[in-house]
């Protein structure tokens, strides 16, 4: 009984942030669901506190980073990215994919996915109108890249993020364990965009027409986010957690471009910080009543090349069908007490696993699909036969340098 | 007489140099560009996936970004064209656009959008489809020179025999 509550709990929210209807925000329903598991008693309060307890310094290190890639966007980091790329690309397609890369990854690693999907991919659609070549390749790549390219750091996505503090690594290690996944990810990504998209990607007659002024790369930003990584790396060393590195960070930028109090607030997403909150405290609730033990069932132990694989397959059917914020909530507290390799699988499964659809999940692309039906939408079996060309291999190849990485590093 | 001329990215010019020769003066001409909708679909849809995330406000439309683009290139290539013409911005799917387009046309000018080389592989799969369902005389184009005839892929040597 405690269980069906429990999951019942966790579907309403999930199923109010993915309807995001107006008068049942999710927020709300997950910090209410929270509370009425603690008032059934199917959470104890020292459970849900203890739940809060641990994740709590990771909705810190959150917020501060959400601050930070707010203050970015301000300081016009992602303008001038999109104009760096219009003149160095010289108007040709190949090159500007290249470029795209760079910066999603880069964007990616550095300032998590979400400052990719939000702030980089309008840019980059834009950049491409503005040289008027074909946007399909870059926006494809900047649509992957935002999920591939944030295997590299804790920051790079809210599931590391998550993830980082039951791994019991340092920054550095996660960052070293997980730079040759990295790397084999991007490497098939290039390899498949750059052949499905060739026709778009052949250089163009056309004159490209003249770059609009250029827009300087804000040095500032820059030096800091590059001060910022080098925060991280030396944090463990002198036994800072880096989320205090991330902090300073967004102070710094904070002093620099003086947004009001409220856009800071704003910027910091609190609504969003109390729904990650909730959702933690429900599902170690549903955890504790069996769902912990039916997902136990379903994955092996230890750190073998055979388990490895095997957790990030699971992690990615999983964040296919729910997404990978709730995924990786679900199967955390089971594959951390196998150690880092396992939890580094998950996360393999549930950040490159979610190419499969353009929005995250199965589950919120058939509510798009509802929404928009009348709508022209995305061609779904272009995107889908696109992601499943790059995810399968991409699961594979990751996986294998993860187990190399485990060895080597 | 009813022409109209594809105005797509990469292959544009091409197609309106080949239209100043080939299209008779006379010609109603209409020059037609098509915003691919599900592009701008997807760079807007993904915010959907970041589960409980703010939406973010968007500075510049994508819709008014590639609106504008649209205007801008079939202004460029009207004027390249060097005649009275109409300009037609549709969004959608591409290839499903530029036939419907042509439902009441005799003439539709067309680039290829594949590889260069001569062979099936010349067509992308939105020149394939407009050129598999056009319903009126279809002029495709090379939107560079031409490749040469030697790449085409020479026969199979004839098996020797061993004696």
């Amino acid at each position: 009984m405690s269980e069906a509550t429990a999951l019942v709990v966790l579907a309403m929210s999930l199923a109010a942030a993915i309807t995001r209807t107006r008068w049942a925000p999710d927020w709300a329903i997950a910090v209410g669901g929270a509370l009425i598991l603690v008032a059934l008693g199917v959470i104890s309060v020292t459970g849900a506190r203890h739940a809060l307890a641990s994740f709590g310094p990771t909705i810190g290190f959150l917020a501060a980073l959400l601050v930070l890639g707010d203050a970015c966007r301000r300081s016009g980091l992602f303008e001038a990215l999109g104009s760096t790329m219009a003149i160095a690309s010289h108007g040709r397609p190949i090159r500007l994919l290249a470029l795209v890369f760079a910066a999603a990854a880069g964007t990616t690693a550095v300032l998590s996915l979400d400052a990719t999907v939000v702030l980089l991919t309008p840019i980059v659609f834009a950049t491409a109108a503005g040289l008027r070549v074909s946007s399909r390749p870059q926006v494809y790549a900047c649509s992957h890249l935002a999920n591939t390219a944030s295997l590299l750091l804790p920051v790079s996505n809210l599931t590391n993020l998550l993830a980082f503090h039951a791994s019991r690594l340092s920054f550095t290690r996660f960052g070293a364990l997980m730079a040759l996944p990295w790397l084999a990810g991007l490497a098939i990504e290039w390899i498949v965009l750059t052949r499905a998209f060739r026709s778009e990607l052949q250089p163009t007659a056309a004159q490209a027409p003249a770059p609009e002024a250029p827009r300087p790369l804000p040095r500032f930003a820059l030096v800091v986010l590059a001060l910022t990584l080098v925060g991280f790396a030396v944090s463990s060393a002198i036994r800072i957690a880096p989320a205090w590195v991330a902090a300073l960070a967004a102070l710094v930028m904070i002093a620099r471009e003086r947004p009001r109090p409220g856009e800071i607030v704003l910027a910091a997403q609190p609504a969003f910080l109390a729904f990650v909150l909730a959702l933690a405290v429900i599902v170690t609730a549903a955890s504790t009543h069996g769902l912990s033990s039916a997902v136990a069932s379903l994955l092996p132990h230890g750190s073998s090349l055979l388990a490895l694989m095997a957790i990030a397959v699971v992690s990615a059917v999983l964040a296919n069908l729910v997404n990978n914020l709730p995924a990786t909530l679900i199967v955390l507290p089971v594959v951390a007490t196998s150690g880092a390799g396992p939890v580094l699988a998950m996360l393999i499964g549930v950040n490159v696993g979610p190419n499969v659809t353009y929005v995250g999940s199965l589950a919120t692309l058939l509510w798009r699909r509802i929404v928009h039906a009348h709508d022209e939408t995305v061609d779904v079996a272009e995107f889908v036969r696109l992601g499943a060309l790059t995810v399968a291999p991409a699961l594979v190849a990751c996986t294998l340098c993860l187990w190399l990485a485990l060895r080597v590093v | 007489m009813r022409a109209v001329i594809w105005i797509a990215e990469e292959t544009w010019q091409a197609c309106v140099r080949h239209a100043r020769e080939l299209v008779p003066e006379q010609a109603d001409v209409t020059l037609l560009h098509v915003a691919p909708s599900d592009v701008e679909e997807l760079a807007a849809a993904g915010p959907a996936g970041l589960l409980g995330r703010r939406r973010p406000p968007h500075e510049r439309d994508l819709r008014t970004v590639s609106d504008e683009e649209a205007r801008q290139l079939l202004d460029a290539a009207r004027i390249q064209l060097g005649r009275d013409c109409s300009t037609v911005a549709r969004r959608g799917r591409v290839e499903r656009e530029v036939v419907a387009a042509c439902a009441d046309a005799d003439l539709l000018v067309a680039a290829r959008d594949g590889e260069r080389s001569l062979g099936p592989k010349s067509l992308g799969p939105r020149a394939r489809f407009i050129v598999d369902h056009a319903p009126c005389t279809v002029v495709l184009v090379w939107a560079q020179e031409p490749p040469g005839i030697t790449t085409i892929p020479p026969l199979p040597a004839p098996h020797h025999k061993r004696h």
